[in-house]
């Protein structure tokens, strides 16, 4: 197989402010971080671009902050990065373990965070961890910046609240007290795998008390998914295993997987079931 | 587009269509055969260069993307002692096989090891694993590349500890 990229036009803008103008001018013109599903898909022809605009060049894109109450996320920030910085395993461990879990070392050196969101797979890796925190996105354009929930930005299939003419800039992720985490990814291998299904569970528990959890989910529907349903089952409950294995089985009824080239509707569905029991009892300490 | 970068150590300067990948002009312009055509959309890491040190496929990258970094092949290794050493290796070891995933196994490997020389080494058989799963080999000679990075590394290691 010998593929061809088709004739493009291509644009390094050095701000931000550039890249949005140069999104409104340049007619047919698409924003690539990484490249890594985006060349692959232009490769393909599932993806048409005329103009690229690169944003590997814009310096407030890129890099992980601390800034006390939350942790800012450039969206150009390398997945590689986000894995060798202490501020993301010291405040988001349960983002580092998707990430770790993330395609391969080339790509992780390419790819970036806010790619993985934008492109907005239903097996992105990097949602189902920023849907549990409630990351918020900040989101530039020409009448400058707006935020958007994570909860609120993934449309329909690969479809996002972002228009073409807007940049993703910031991952904000409010720093909160959780008292465990858990994350399981399911793929067809070991290593460097799309998932099947991959769960991620934040929870905090109080005197054996569940005061808040959260569970969201990828490859299981149109768009990577919160469980509300099951987390409401949960909250305010007393931890046991008795509770867990009752409850969990509720995002079944949250989810709608198909069958596709990974795997079977039926299959993700048990899957969803048991991982969810499995990220629980990780992350509400059950004996 | 006119693109200049570092190539092995040397500047080079390109004349290259906005779509071009660097894997076609390493390949087709620059005479670079080490850098191997593979899948083509990231999944083998037969086209495998070093970006600034780092391990990238040079399939998904346009070649006006590099302007001004530094990459690096194993043509530019040759004679670099921790390289001659790896390669060494890899040859006592038999992790070659039809080598077409060779070159690139060399470049992650290489990579890895200088990582860990780096700082306080804290690398063991499962990162070597880690590192190299983007890098396909299908005579599966997996095991011996483990086992030829770990000789390399043990080297670097106080005396009398393995990985």
């Amino acid at each position: 197989m010998y593929y061809k990229l088709p004739r493009i036009e291509y644009y390094r803008p050095k701000t931000l402010e550039e890249a949005v103008r140069l999104l409104e001018e340049v007619e047919g013109s698409k924003v690539i971080a990484g490249g890594t599903d985006l060349l692959v898909d232009m490769k393909t022809s599932r993806a048409k671009a005329r103009a690229l605009v690169d944003v590997n060049s814009i310096a407030e894109l890129r890099g992980v902050e601390d800034l006390g109450e939350v942790v800012r996320i450039g969206a150009a920030t390398k997945l590689q990065e986000l894995l060798e910085s202490p501020i993301i395993s010291e405040n988001l461990p349960l983002l580092r373990a998707a990430v770790e879990s993330m395609a391969s070392w080339q790509i992780r050196n390419m790819a970036t965070i806010g790619g993985n969101l934008c492109n907005a797979s239903p097996a992105a890796d990097t949602a189902p961890p920023l849907l549990a925190y409630e990351a918020e996105l900040v989101i530039a354009g020409r009448g400058g910046l707006r935020t958007v929930p994570i909860t609120k930005f993934f449309t329909g299939y690969r479809r996002t609240a972002l228009s073409p003419t807007e940049v993703l800039k910031d991952i904000i992720v409010r720093k909160s007290e959780w008292t465990g985490w858990g994350y399981i990814k399911l793929g067809r291998r070991g290593g460097f795998t799309l998932s099947v299904v991959a769960v991620a569970a934040l929870a905090r528990v109080r005197d054996g008390v569940i005061e808040d959890v959260r569970i969201a989910l990828n490859s299981v529907a149109p768009t990577p998914v919160r469980a509300y349903r099951t987390e409401e089952a949960l909250r305010g409950r007393e931890v046991s295993r008795d509770l867990l294995e009752k409850v969990a089985r509720t995002v079944v009824d949250e989810i709608s997987p198909i069958d596709d080239v990974r795997s079977t509707a039926w299959y993700r569905r048990e899957m969803s079931y048991r991982l969810a029991l499995d990220a629980l009892t990780e992350a509400l300490g059950v004996k | 587009m006119r693109v200049a970068f570092t190539l092995n150590g040397h500047r080079v300067e390109v004349d290259v269509e906005s779509s071009e990948t660097l894997l076609d002009t390493l390949r087709l312009r620059l005479g670079v055969k080490s850098v191997k055509r593979g899948c083509e959309r990231g999944e083998c890491g037969a086209c495998s260069v070093l970006l600034d040190g780092r391990p990238v496929v040079s399939c998904l990258l346009l070649t006006v993307q590099v302007e001004g970094r530094e990459i690096v092949t194993v043509e530019g290794l040759y004679g670099d002692e921790l390289f001659e050493e790896l390669f060494e290796e890899f040859s006592k070891n038999f992790a070659i096989q039809c080598g077409y995933c060779t070159p690139g196994m060399l470049l992650t490997s290489y990579a890895l090891v200088k990582r860990a020389s780096g700082g306080p080494l804290r690398v063991s058989g499962d990162h070597i694993v880690k590192a190299i799963e983007g890098n396909l080999c299908r005579c599966g000679t997996y095991p011996r590349v483990v086992r030829a990075v770990s000789r390399v590394l043990e080297r670097r290691l106080p005396s009398g500890s393995r990985l």
